[in-house]
């Protein structure tokens, strides 16, 4: 369930348009104004937004917001201006870069979108970057990770309910043995992650726990240094309990001595609009305290204020 | 006066043979006109028509005595259809049916029966899979693959990564997964090292595993067509050959460079192969494929070049829908 609040009247486009640029206008920036229009308007508001600023003003929104905008508020602002696609693909750009490397980023992308969320990312990929986000992954990633991330991304799963519990058991079987044989790169491995439909790899798991007594993360933690292994069971994760995998993202990224801001915005950005609720439900069954009020703790200024707004918290 | 009657006797005797032997052969016209009508890639229809139409009792015993090749003296004295025969008409008679039925689909659907047939028919069905996945726009491709979710409940990568054992797994899996970019720009440089990155693999390759060499799947299988072209060109320079050349002890290799690079040269071969007189089946039903799934502009020339060849061959109503397609393509170059 999502997070974000948008009024039940909301003004029109051409008056959210001007506020906008109000807020843009004279010596300061009213960040309140632009976290208050911005921070309550879902997708297809903010893209009519986006280009009726465009038509009004002649310029885009969002190099309006990089000029008048800095830091932490800047991208939150940014990345969540951006429709879901763009931002995904944006985002996957940035995590195929030398300095913004992250395979992270790459898996999650791949993973918890639906099929066609990603291919909505992937063309979103050739408009913005005019080459196609395989061939930025392939050509940036090497080794085992390459092996990977490549079908991840490249995935088009079957998105029905239906599971061959046939199936289900031989691939427990298979997937048990390359475990048992610290076989983590093999080829079948990989395959059935990146190409199964999340119905099916749900129920060859939940097979696996029955015949082999652990889940299969557990006996994927052989190594707790190896960072592949790391990776693969995220990617595990991400599959079958994707909000699992974002409360603990979330959990690292708060209370770590100091803030992770870059998970802090992808996370809340990516997710306000699909299942930020349920996440928040987790953080809160996880680590004993409301998701708004542990970001309260964590950050502030115009930054926490606008997590705040994606994150559906409503001033007591 | 005996030796004279001896001579008459034997002329007769010689006679009543002869005419005995030609009811044997049956007309010969009309054997001829039904081995052609039977022979070849599709019926003749016209041509059996007045065949059936214009014989009777007579006329059918003494085609079946002289057509050797689809009757057989069976030993309780009848002449009887050889089996065999009768499969291969069956197969001929299928091909106007598979244009129509093919040719109606909607793209989406041919291609994802068309890689389903493929797969299960195997190794040697492969280049299919090659040819649809190099072949179709990225959105085309696409559309394969949505439409394999609806009548497969599978995924395409799925069925292709559980189903595909031998070396040639990655490389597939790879190319029906591709979403290429799809306009112009390429960049020289990127393409000037990895045609180098290319030609290095090729040195260095045991010839057998090069099929799975990672950079080569990667180049092959991610980058946009008008970036391979300017690879393809790059590398001519530097090694003097094509890469279809180097590749050319790696069947699905080169056929993937050809589709990717080169597509007009593929078809061609296509055509060349399935109009042979010794195309197997496999090669004739490329020629149904090609025609119904493909855009006739990429078939520019082959009608000019072939026209002999498809006089001869290929009959019937399968032959017009041939022909049409192609002079619909010399035409206006879009189907």
């Amino acid at each position: 369930m999502a997070t974000l609040t948008v009024p039940a009247t909301i003004p029109s486009v051409n008056e959210d348009c001007e506020q906008l640029r109000k807020a843009f206008s004279g010596w300061g920036t009213n960040e309140g104004l632009i976290i208050a229009i911005l921070g309550h308007r879902n997708a297809e508001q903010r893209k009519l937004i986006r280009q009726t600023y465009a038509e009004t003003y002649g310029e885009d929104l969002l190099k309006a917001l990089d000029k008048e905008l800095s830091d932490d508020f800047e991208r939150v602002v940014l990345v969540w201006t951006l429709d879901p696609a763009e931002r995904d693909a944006f985002l996957a750009n940035e995590a195929t870069k030398r300095w913004t490397s992250s395979n992270q980023v790459l898996m999650e992308i791949a993973c918890t979108r639906s099929a066609n969320q990603l291919l909505h990312a992937r063309q979103a990929y050739h408009a913005r970057y005019k080459k196609s986000l395989e061939e930025d992954v392939a050509h940036h990633t090497t080794g085992d990770f390459r092996k990977l991330l490549l079908p991840l991304v490249c995935s088009y799963r079957y998105e029905g309910d239906e599971v061959n519990m046939t199936l289900a058991k031989s691939e427990a079987k298979l997937l048990h043995e390359k475990i048992s044989n610290k076989a983590y790169n093999d080829d079948d491995l990989i395959r059935v992650l990146a190409t199964r439909s999340k119905a099916q790899i749900n129920a060859t798991l939940n097979r696996y726990k029955n015949e082999y007594g652990n889940d299969l993360n557990k006996d994927l933690k052989a190594d707790p240094k190896d960072e592949f292994l790391a990776l693969l069971r995220a990617t595990v994760k991400c599959l079958v309990r994707p909000e699992s995998y974002f409360e603990k993202v979330l959990r690292l990224a708060i209370n770590r001595r100091g803030t992770d801001e870059g998970a802090l915005t992808r996370v809340v950005t990516t997710r306000a609009e699909v299942d930020l609720k349920i996440i928040a439900d987790e953080y809160q069954r996880r680590n004993s305290v409301p998701l708004d009020r542990a970001i309260a703790k964590d950050t502030h200024g115009d930054y926490e204020k606008m997590l705040l707004a994606l994150a559906g918290h409503v001033e007591a | 006066m005996a030796p004279f009657l001896l001579i008459a006797l034997l002329l007769v005797y010689l006679f009543t043979l002869n005419s005995f032997k030609a009811k044997k052969m049956g007309h010969p016209a009309e054997v001829e006109v039904l081995s052609k009508a039977l022979s070849g890639i599709g019926v003749d229809e016209k041509s059996l028509v007045s065949i059936l139409t214009k014989s009777h009792h007579e006329h059918k015993r003494s085609i079946r005595r002289g057509c050797s090749q689809f009757f057989f003296e069976d030993e309780r004295q009848f002449e009887r259809w050889n089996d065999d025969a009768i499969k291969t008409l069956k197969g001929e008679f299928k091909r106007f049916k598979d244009a129509v039925v093919l040719s109606l689909m909607h793209p989406w659907e041919r291609d994802a029966r068309l890689l389903k047939k493929a797969l299960k028919k195997g190794p040697q069905q492969y280049g299919v899979i090659v040819e649809i996945a190099c072949t179709r726009s990225s959105e085309q491709l696409l559309g394969a693959r949505k439409a394999y979710h609806s009548l497969f409940e599978r995924s395409i990568e799925e069925d292709l990564a559980a189903h595909i054992k031998g070396s040639e797994r990655k490389l597939l899996v790879a190319l029906v997964s591709a979403y290429r970019y799809e306009g112009p720009k390429v960049k020289e440089d990127t393409a000037k090292s990895e045609a180098k990155a290319l030609l290095n693999a090729i040195k260095n390759a045991d010839k057998r595993r090069l099929i799975e060499d990672e950079e080569v799947i990667r180049i092959l299988t991610t980058r946009s067509k008008p970036h391979l072209k300017e690879v393809y060109e790059q590398y001519k320079k530097i090694s003097g050959k094509s890469i279809t050349e180097d590749f050319e002890a790696e069947l699905f290799l080169k056929e993937t460079i050809e589709c990717l690079c080169t597509p007009h040269t593929y078809f061609t071969k296509v055509f060349d192969t399935a109009l042979r007189v010794d195309a197997n089946e496999d090669a004739k039903k490329a020629l149904t494929r090609l025609i119904t799934t493909q855009e006739a502009g990429n078939f520019k020339g082959v009608s000019a070049k072939f026209a002999h060849k498809i006089e001869e061959r290929v009959k019937g109503a399968y032959k017009d829908v041939l022909l049409g397609v192609l002079a619909r393509g010399e035409m206006n170059g879009q189907v």
